[in-house]
């Protein structure tokens, strides 16, 4: 929305941005409607109770239960419903669809990295196909960004040592801001970029293109042999580490009594730090890699992980123990994806 | 009769006119006015960042100062408004000043602990001023790990300290003002015939007392994570850098309850004594401002709605953050509530009670937007955020402060200053913050994200409204300096009362006298008791 020609109002290019723009106009509303009444009140009350001699003083009115009650029950009842809107809102805007597209985000200082399971990379630009749920699993390679993307009008913070995830549908093609919404160092302004929606068959051209170095499974499955991964983790299960097939959403037991979902989190600790949590039966013999491995490798790295375990969901980065759903796709065929 | 006013022989600014005098002094008072010339000289400095940023984002290119120096101009102005100014603004130069007269005491409880905390806030001031020469801070006011424990290059640690030390200052003064409400009431001064500015004053003392130590341990976390490397926000090793966010904001949201509760306690005696009627609802104005205290504690996850909460979590934060909504609303309707049949003048402390009403319902209502969870998912961080922040912090608390000065500056100084141009002020001062602050709703819900030092291209129209404003607004805000400080040696003998008002430090000598009254006052009527009984005699028997 414009006017003369300055927008004043963002882009609503994602199916949420309607949900959260009917919000907006209900709060904005209420809140004009409140806003306005008090200030005609003070206004009136002001001019129509002038003080017109030196020493008149005002009534003598101490106040009025009744009228407290009003005007403490009424608001209470509207911020309720205020409350409930927003929470149902947000709590949809929180669950991406088992069957979204998968798409992973790395905040770095001052740049956005995207990776798409078929192989392509972007920095600071992201190509995205509307009309299909999109799910961004977002991580940071050294301090708190925040993936922010205003014509969806949705954002998450990256934070480093953790995966965060937003999802969203895109509605309408263009071209959208990209923004980092948390306050990152120098070039905090610089790490902006812009997501281009295209239709799903101009997505697959696009998909077309670049991809060199193969899928990001097959990328991490390179990796598993550059770290010699593989002289440990057999899938025999006779390795010096446990096999890693078919592990993703089991539930190990561990040597100290405890047992743990492997789950995005699980597998990126016991990457990194090793010794976290070892799994029953097996020696802490596993060097830890932290800081010997990019975020971005790491991601790739449990991609090809994931793809062990093809009963699993594929849709990742939420807790694998409540994804499993007899509907989801089966690596390796994504969904509309490798069949070009 | 107004030429038959003199300034009395004796009053606590005649008590000696050596530095020592005024360094080594133990009247509130003294104390009180030496808070005043500190904190007014960090606003300055506060806005000259202000300028800066202003002037920076008048252009949508970083072509001002370089990213680095932007980032510095926006952390310093934080961090001096928020620490140096805002949260002693009110309590230590108004509440200072006034409780103990109020109340009808001599002194507060702890007259000596009361210099220290001047002393303290001192100190603390020069470590951040010598950060600030030195080079400055980059991390914003908000201090968020690990930017600023391992990735920023500037002086964190002096300014961290300087924030440490200060909060005590604050804690010294909020337990001060605690014990001094509790034991030092004249006789017949009950609990509910305290004036409101007192219950504000204990509300927020009790926050200062209790929240304070709590940043000032995140701030000695923070300190031995930068300087000996302990881990505890770093995830390689173990740590967690959200858990920062929930130990600042368990501090840094209470203490937005500090920054407006006595701006709050003040409109409510403006509304109060420029209506010549008695505030309506008395005890729930007065209780709203211990229940803004007690939810305040129970909010701060608010800011962390897109930080990696749970959503549950994230919906019982939403929740409570609602319920501060409500004592805020009373208040606003119990002002309104007074003004009906009231006798109402527009002096100029009336009129900044007016605009600190306009302003404090914006900013409050533009808080219900960030409480809604589906919502602020979309404006958290923007500039939607940093317009409601500053309707609450600049236009509610500076609002109210401003108000009370010009309310109680015949009390301070015994004199008045120019009228038409202290009115001309308070209105310079609400149109210019509409200008300013209000385009920033709009680029916020369009996605301008704060702490930019550049922006597209499109934002450009409203951030150039956004800096005209800001020039109306510091011109609204230099004007009452260059009155105020005319009005010390030509402004007109005030005389006691000059407003008529009822409260118990409008009954003695304007300026007092170090000792305050004479005589303890004994305290036989209501609080605001304008109709029955002469202003001048109500309370004294």
């Amino acid at each position: 929305m414009t006017i003369f020609g300055i927008p004043i109002f963002p882009d609503q290019a994602s199916t949420f941005a309607k949900d959260v723009d009917t919000l907006y106009f209900f709060i904005l509303t209420v809140c004009s409607f409140f806003a306005l009444t008090v200030a005609i009140l003070v206004v009136y009350f002001g001019l129509r109770y002038r003080r017109k001699r030196e020493g008149q003083t005002g009534a003598r009115i101490e106040g009025s239960l009744p009228l407290e009650l009003m005007w403490s029950v009424i608001p209470t009842v509207i911020a309720m419903v205020m409350f409930g809107w927003g929470a149902s809102v947000f709590y949809h805007l929180r669950r991406p669809p088992d069957d979204a597209m998968h798409i992973y985000a790395v905040g770095k200082q001052w740049m956005w990295k995207f990776q798409h399971l078929e192989g392509q990379r972007e920095i600071n630009e992201l190509h995205i196909p509307a009309g299909r749920p999109i799910k961004v699993t977002v991580s940071s390679e050294d301090v708190l960004h925040s993936l922010y993307f205003p014509s969806f009008r949705t954002k998450i913070d990256a934070i480093p040592g953790r995966y965060t995830e937003l999802w969203f549908e895109a509605s309408k093609p263009g071209t959208y801001h990209i923004f980092c919404a948390e306050y990152c160092g120098t070039n905090h302004a610089g790490m902006i970029g812009s997501v281009t929606v295209l239709e799903p068959q101009a997505y697959q051209a696009w998909l077309q293109g670049g991809g060199e170095g193969g899928t990001m499974a097959e990328r991490g499955a390179r990796l598993f042999e550059q770290h010699a991964c593989n002289s440990c983790h057999l899938d025999s299960g006779q390795g010096r580490g446990p096999s890693l097939k078919n592990i993703v959403g089991t539930t190990v037991e561990l040597t100290d009594g405890n047992t743990a979902v492997v789950d995005d989190a699980y597998l990126r600790e016991s990457i990194l730090t090793s010794q976290a949590k070892i799994v029953k039966g097996f020696q802490p013999l596993m060097p830890t890699f932290q800081g010997l491995i990019s975020e971005e490798n790491l991601l790739a790295l449990i991609e090809h992980v994931k793809l062990m375990s093809p009963q699993a969901s594929t849709a990742s980065g939420q807790p694998a123990g409540a994804t499993p759903s007899p509907n989801a796709p089966k690596p390796p065929a994504r969904p509309g994806e490798k069949k070009q | 009769m107004l030429d038959k006013l003199r300034i009395p022989e004796r009053h606590y600014l005649h008590e000696g006119h050596s530095l020592r005098s005024w360094l080594l002094t133990k009247d509130h008072k003294r104390i009180a006015i030496m808070y005043l010339m500190s904190i007014s000289v960090m606003f300055f400095i506060g806005g000259l960042f202000a300028v800066g940023i202003r002037f920076e984002l008048a252009t949508p290119q970083g072509d001002f100062v370089t990213a680095d120096t932007y980032n510095k101009f926006f952390t310093m102005h934080g961090i001096i408004m928020v620490f140096f100014f805002l949260i002693p603004s009110i309590p230590a130069v108004l509440g200072n000043f006034l409780i103990p007269p109020m109340i009808g005491a001599r002194d507060l409880a702890f007259p000596r602990i009361n210099l220290l905390s001047l002393y303290i806030y001192w100190i603390g001031g020069i470590f951040t001023i010598y950060a600030m020469i030195t080079g400055g801070v980059d991390t914003g006011w908000t201090f968020y790990t690990p930017y600023s424990a391992a990735g920023s290059n500037s002086h964190v640690i002096p300014v961290a300290l300087g924030i440490f030390i200060a909060g005590f200052s604050s804690i010294l003064t909020g337990l001060n003002f605690i014990v001094t409400i509790h034991r030092m009431r004249a006789p017949g001064m009950t609990w509910f015939r305290l004036p409101l500015f007192v219950w504000a004053h204990y509300a927020t003392s009790l926050v200062q007392v209790l929240g304070t130590p709590v940043i000032a341990i995140t701030i000695v976390m923070l300190f031995v994570e930068r300087a000996f490397g302990f881990g505890i926000f770093d995830p390689a090793r173990g740590g967690d850098p959200v858990l920062f966010q929930h130990l600042f904001w368990f501090y840094s949201h209470p203490a937005v309850y500090i920054m407006i509760l006595p701006a709050l306690g003040v409109t409510s005696e403006l509304v109060s004594t420029f209506s010549k009627k008695t505030i309506f609802g008395y005890s729930f104005v007065a209780f709203s401002s211990l229940a803004i205290a007690i939810f305040g504690f129970i909010v701060w996850a608010h800011h962390m709605f897109v930080a990696g909460i749970s959503t549950y979590s994230a919906m019982v934060f939403s929740f409570l953050s609602f319920s501060v909504a409500i004592p805020s609303a009373v208040k606003v309707f119990n002002w309104t509530a007074t003004l009906y049949k009231g006798a109402v003048s527009f002096e100029t402390p009336m009129l900044y009670a007016y605009g600190f009403i306009g302003l404090f319902a914006i900013g409050g209502l533009t808080g219900l937007f960030l409480a809604t969870l589906g919502l602020d998912i979309h404006v958290h961080d923007t500039y939607f955020v940093v317009a409601h922040f500053h309707y609450i912090m600049v236009g509610g608390a500076i609002m109210g402060y401003l108000g009370g000065l010009h309310f109680w500056w015949p009390k301070i100084t015994g004199r008045m200053y120019n009228n038409f141009f202290s009115k001309v002020s308070a209105i310079m001062v609400f149109v210019g913050f509409n200008i300013t602050f209000f385009p920033q709703f709009v680029v916020g819900y369009l996605g301008m994200p704060r702490r930019y030092h550049s922006y597209p291209d499109e934002m450009q129209v409203l951030n150039v409204m956004s800096s005209a404003g800001a020039t109306v607004l510091g011109l609204g805000y230099v004007l009452p300096v260059i009155y105020f400080l005319l009005s010390l040696r030509r402004g007109r003998v005030a005389g006691p009362n000059p407003w008529g008002a009822s409260g118990l430090e409008w009954q003695t000598q304007s300026p007092p006298l170090t000792e305050n009254f004479v005589e303890i006052p004994i305290v036989t009527g209501e609080p605001y008791e304008y109709d029955h009984v002469p202003a001048k005699e109500s309370h004294l028997v």
